[in-house]
């Protein structure tokens, strides 16, 4: 199976601060970590791999330094990893990122089954999956948490609100997981070290043969008109105590308010 | 002297970090309570290959340094104390294979060791030689190609789970600690037997048993090192082994810190959380003074191993000091806990029982100051 998995370097905290100037996430002075969904991403394909052979190439749309995100890919067992890089990709939308990233996909050639987390913890759109499998022409599952591979079919599993439901697809084909998929792997120092001399391909717009205006700001319709942390709830009141006091205390406090 | 971490250094600590914290530490107390040897956790300690940090690359290992070794024993302490004792058992059987191994050992024995595919083990205590190791009774007679060995040892960290023992016995008594000869001998060895395991303060999961030869015929390519030249095996090992004590009581130490802080900031007394008051924030102030001082020691002592310097009056130094900030450290976390603290609730009780071993294992606090005295007053003599 030759499989390529999307991932995107994120702030390690959620609870970034919103410049509010410029609507954008500051990133100076928060570590970077691999979006931690895209680590069971990768991990569900390392576990394929395992099971069918074939390949497992990462790939990345970001600034230079999500090399680094790439490099954990590399460590934990993915055998390439790809970093689409190129002033022309900054400011993208979900719509001008699953452009460019189809753009590698495409260039990459054969590939069976395209992974991806099912959304990141800064933007949490959760579009770029959907987008990707529209811009393929391929068919898509979301949410997955188990997947089966067999003669050019997958079947996964989907968690949604109140049910799950089990797809049969034809690869290939672009399926997004969950956290509960899996618990991705801790990297061996032996692949840490080698990750950390292997080579990053970088492409950019010319290797893409992509169209400058589908990518980054040009190509993406999305405007971020402003962006602030919601407001802090107040804190609960925790009712504690056997049952006949909490539903007394309870009724209490609901009188109280009305 | 430059502890600045290189790109591979930092790569390294930074994933045993992650490990340390989503694995191990969760897990620290329920590892302890169970009272049996931490399987799981070995076994990924070898997957990620922190079983073998500095041996060389040849030879099944990472080709690291010993300040690499003790920055992530350190982390492995913080995080499961359990963990990080047994980590470091370990590293008293690959350091001697690997400073007086033949070639033929270090293919046979060293590289298991540093995969983990194997554990390893160091014998020396025995009822009548603790801090005077040249009293080892454990005989070894030369009979034809191979020693027969008698005895017993005991404390043996990681014994009965190790499958190599490195064995220290006296091979002429009459010589004393001239008369010393060190040995491999793999587990399952007939004539060699595993005794009581101790039933000890603190540690319930970590093994310490005894080790009992009867007759047990081990060939002369077993000898590590050479005949009669046990002593110095034990002690350059034993040296190694100081930096690998100091690593575990600084990363016990830590973990009695960052236990002892947040719960400061969270426990409130006169309408006013007691990380406010002075008594708490002086104690935290020497705990962290302490605790960094005794990395510093701990670190000068591997790095002087890692250019090949004399380093026998550091790591003792780093020993003696980082074991008495673990029990300072553990001690002063039960007392920030308050009662809390003396409750098995929170892990600082164990902190403090755990600190105790190391100012007694691997040469007792004042085994270290009569070493230390000894250097010192024969350096300043002029």
């Amino acid at each position: 199976m030759k499989i390529v998995v999307c991932i995107k370097q994120v702030p390690e905290s959620t609870e970034v601060q919103v410049d509010p100037k410029t609507n954008a996430l500051i990133r100076e002075g928060v570590k970077s970590i691999v979006n931690p969904v895209d680590e069971n991403a990768i991990e569900a394909a390392l576990q394929l791999r395992e099971a069918h052979g074939g390949k497992v190439t990462a790939i990345s749309m970001g600034p230079p330094q999500a090399e680094e995100a790439l490099r954990q890919a590399l460590a934990m067992g993915a055998d390439e990893a790809i970093l689409l890089v190129d002033n022309a990709f900054r400011g993208s939308d979900t719509l001008a990122t699953s452009y460019t990233l189809a753009a590698a996909v495409r260039k990459i050639g054969e590939v069976d089954l395209i992974l991806c987390g099912k959304q990141a913890i800064d933007g949490d759109t959760g579009q770029v999956g959907p987008g990707l499998a529209e811009r393929l022409g391929m068919p898509q599952v979301t949410f997955a948490i188990e997947l089966e591979a067999e003669d050019g079919k997958l079947r996964a599993r989907r968690v949604l609100d109140d049910f799950f439901e089990v797809l049969e697809v034809k690869l290939p084909a672009v399926v997004t997981v969950v956290k509960q998929v899996n618990d991705p792997r801790h990297p061996g120092m032996k692949n840490v070290l080698k990750a950390k001399r292997a080579e990053v391909a970088k492409w950019g717009l010319d290797e893409l043969g992509a169209e400058a205006k589908q990518a980054g700001f040009d190509g993406s319709p999305t405007q971020v008109i402003r962006v602030w942390p919601p407001e802090k709830r107040s804190e609960g009141k925790r009712i504690e105590g056997s049952a006949e006091e909490v539903v007394e205390e309870l009724a209490k406090v609901l009188g109280e308010v009305g | 002297m430059d502890f600045t971490f290189n790109e591979d250094q930092t790569a390294v600590l930074e994933a045993v970090k992650g490990f340390c914290d989503e694995e191990l530490a969760p897990k620290a107390q329920e590892t302890d309570e169970a009272g049996a040897w931490p399987a799981e956790n070995v076994r990924k300690l070898a997957e990620l290959d922190l079983m073998g940090i500095p041996v060389p690359e040849e030879y099944g290992g990472l080709g690291m340094d010993f300040l690499t070794w003790s920055a992530v024993g350190e982390e492995l302490s913080r995080a499961c104390t359990t963990t990080g004792a047994v980590f470091g058992a370990h590293l008293l059987a690959v350091a001697p294979i690997m400073m007086f191994g033949t070639e033929e050992q270090r293919q046979q024995l060293l590289r298991p060791l540093a995969t983990g595919e194997k554990i390893g083990a160091f014998a020396l205590t025995e009822p009548g030689a603790g801090s005077d190791a040249a009293a080892v009774a454990t005989k070894a007679v030369l009979d034809g190609d191979s020693y027969v060995l008698n005895g017993t040892k005991i404390f043996i960290s990681n014994g009965g789970e190790a499958e190599i023992y490195v064995i220290i016995t006296s091979t002429d008594p009459t010589r004393g600690a001239r008369g010393m000869t060190a040995f491999v001998v793999e587990k399952g060895t007939p004539g060699f037997e595993f005794g009581k395991d101790e039933k000890k303060m603190g540690f319930a999961s970590l093994p310490n048993r005894e080790l009992i030869f009867t007759d047990c015929r081990v060939p002369k390519e077993n000898v590590l090192g050479r005949r009669n030249a046990g002593f110095l095996v034990a002690m350059r090992t034993l040296g190694v082994g100081r930096i690998g004590m100091a690593t575990g009581a600084v990363g016990l130490a830590r973990a009695a810190l960052e236990a002892a802080v947040p719960y400061s900031h969270q426990r409130h007394q006169f309408g006013k959380p007691i990380s406010s008051f002075q008594a708490i924030q002086f104690m935290v102030a020497d705990m962290a003074t302490e605790v960094d001082c005794a990395r510093l020691l701990t670190w000068r002592a591997a790095w002087m191993k890692d250019q090949n310097m004399p380093f026998e009056k550091e790591a003792a130094m780093a020993k003696l000091y980082a074991s008495e900030v673990a029990m300072r450290a553990t001690t002063k976390a039960v007392q920030i806990f308050g009662g809390y603290g003396y409750t098995r609730e929170f892990p600082v009780e164990r902190y403090m029982r755990e600190a105790k071993l190391f100012e007694i294992v691997e040469g007792t606090s004042e085994v270290q100051r009569g070493l230390i005295a000894n250097q010192v007053l024969r350096e300043l003599n002029h």
